[in-house]
């Protein structure tokens, strides 16, 4: 498919959305109570048109600002590149990725891979360091959650190093591997670290005393406490720590690749501004942002299924 | 066994970032076996305190505490506390929370079926038998404290401590949970001590209700014996004297000898 049917098709789009979005002014007053029925009873078959209609255009204000941002992005992105130059605009870019994506998973050579391939690499390399990283610091939480004297004694530490920007610790890699490989791996374990840390460690701080206490009462074994209270309630603060470590993870996975070579995302972006492919680069933010974006939510659905029962 | 608790010239004392605050002072109570002991007084009057110190959850600052004539030296499953907030862990079901308490009690004595039943005897004893398999979020307040109540209760326990378990109810559902207490109470033969500061709770419950002075520096101000038989009924004893006189006293207590709290307070 070509970008310009695409393009038709959204502009078509839109107005139909919008007279379903539009068209029931009088009836908005009421529609909030309704559109939750219907959308808990969604399965029964609608009776009238009305209600159809409503779940279509509730549908509708939810999908429609979304879609309306990403074709603005794309609309200003079109107009600032007309005139030609340097970058290239998003028909040259869509031409381009579909080209790519056509054939994700070919390897010419260790430098010269399929995009799938640059992708999967450096979800590995973020996958076993950020895997290290809630090994060693999940349980460091924990015990600096539960030992105020141990947390005194480790906080200056983490507050010292947490700042250093991760690729600070690079060329440490590289000194103690001597490989690019363990290297960048091991930068995404020292930056994924310290968000595990912290989240454990507080989420431990603040179980709720009455917890504490039944367990006390129970005088339940410390395995029981563990188990049964401490990590139950410390879940949550968990999750958002391994959520926000990711998130850097994946940020500093494009940057350290970019020094080390090999295959994988960043140095993809290096290789191809080295070979002035500068559409290649911008489908590569894309995809970058695509995969992170991916990688958040499921987290964020991951903790909600985890927390539900919890609540 | 008519010194079942005994409660010997007890004090507490926090340290606070003003300094030394006395909540509790010279403290004697002894509790006999079977008994309901009700403790009421103000706001702030330190019943909770004393409930903890017999819980042990917190340990006196002077004085000493005997159960069976062994002193209380911590927390522990022969003195169950009903806590006020219920305190169920909320990623457990209404069966497990309770589970776990019979779990550590009988579990190195039972077998896992043994266990289970009595698990569901003790929430069949609160009427819950519907709500099991529930976690505590989908279920109301007064069924929540129900099942805290099942928890405490499936230990078996020496004494059973209750601070203020009925206090975030609204009134129909405390009257029905005092109604179930009383009959459970009588067919255990747990020895109670309560905190509450509803004073109809106090007399419809209670063997005898310990009234304390104001804070700081509490100590028991007077103790009332409540002379009505049992089985006892809501309304039958509206009506009755020996009610109404036992109320009455009470409230003097409360609102004429220590009638200054919102003074002391402010």
């Amino acid at each position: 498919m070509s970008a310009m049917t695409m393009k038709f098709q959204f502009g078509a789009k839109i107005p139909v959305d919008r007279e379903i979005g539009e068209e029931p002014v009088v009836e908005v007053a009421a529609a909030p109570v309704k559109e939750q029925k219907m959308e808990k009873t969604m399965a029964l078959p609608a009776e009238t048109g009305t209600p159809f209609t409503e779940t279509l255009a509730s549908i509708g204000r939810a999908v429609l600002p979304p879609v309306l941002g990403m074709l603005v992005l794309i609309g200003i992105w079109y107009i600032a590149t007309m005139k030609g130059g340097s970058i290239p605009g998003p028909l040259q870019t869509w031409d381009a990725a579909t080209a790519l994506f056509a054939d994700p998973f070919y390897r010419n050579g260790p430098n010269d891979q399929g995009i799938g391939w640059n992708i999967l690499s450096s979800l590995q390399r973020v996958g076993i360091g950020f895997g290290f990283a809630a090994l060693v610091g999940i349980p460091l939480g924990f015990i600096l959650g539960r030992s105020a004297f141990l947390a005194a004694m480790v906080n200056p530490i983490i507050s010292l190093l947490r700042p250093v920007s991760p690729l600070a610790w690079l060329p440490i890699g590289l000194l103690v591997f001597k490989k690019a490989d363990p290297a960048a791996t091991y930068t995404i374990f020292i930056c994924s670290i310290w968000p595990m840390i912290m989240n454990t460690a507080q989420g431990v701080q603040r179980v709720p005393q009455d917890y504490l206490n039944v367990a006390r009462v129970l005088a339940l074994s410390e395995w029981k406490v563990v188990t049964k209270i401490l990590f139950p309630a410390v879940l949550p603060y968990m999750l958002t720590g391994i959520r926000l470590s990711i998130g850097t993870a994946w940020l500093v996975i494009v940057a350290a690749e970019m020094l080390t070579g090999g295959v994988g995302i960043g140095f993809w972006v290096w290789d191809e501004w080295n070979n002035l492919k500068v559409e290649h680069i911008i489908i590569a933010i894309f995809v970058i942002g695509i995969v992170g974006l991916i990688l958040e939510q499921g987290l964020i659905l991951l903790a909600k299924k985890l927390t539900k029962e919890s609540s | 066994m008519d010194k079942f608790v005994q409660i010997q010239s007890v004090g507490q004392t926090f340290d606070t970032k003003k300094g030394k605050f006395v909540a509790l002072r010279d403290i004697n109570l002894t509790i006999k076996q079977g008994e309901f002991i009700a403790l009421i007084g103000h706001s702030g009057c330190g019943k909770s305190t004393l409930l903890n110190l017999i819980a042990g959850l917190t340990r006196p600052t002077d004085g000493v505490l005997l159960l069976e004539d062994r002193e209380i030296a911590g927390p522990g499953p022969e003195r169950a506390v009903v806590f006020q907030n219920h305190s169920l862990l909320p990623w457990l079901t209404c069966f497990e929370n309770v589970y776990l308490a019979v779990e550590r009690v009988f579990g190195t004595k039972e077998g896992k079926q043994k266990l289970k039943d009595r698990t569901a005897a003790a929430i069949n004893l609160v009427g819950l038998d519907h709500a099991s398999a529930k976690y505590p979020h989908e279920i109301s307040g007064g069924m929540k404290q129900r099942v805290g109540i099942a928890r405490a209760l499936s230990m078996q326990p020496k004494v059973l401590l209750m601070d203020e378990p009925f206090g975030a109810l609204d009134a129909l559902t405390r009257a029905k949970l005092q109604d179930e207490l009383m009959k459970i109470c009588e067919a255990t033969k747990a020895t109670t001590v309560m905190v509450t500061h509803d004073v109809d709770e106090a007399v419809l419950l209670s063997d005898r209700i310990v009234m304390m002075t104001n804070g700081p520096a509490a100590t028991i101000g007077e103790i009332l014996e409540v002379n009505l038989p049992r089985p006892r009924h809501r309304l039958t004893l509206a009506h009755d004297p020996v009610y109404m006189g036992c109320r009455a006293a009470v409230l003097e207590f409360l609102y004429e000898k220590q009638a200054h709290v919102e003074k002391q307070a402010a």
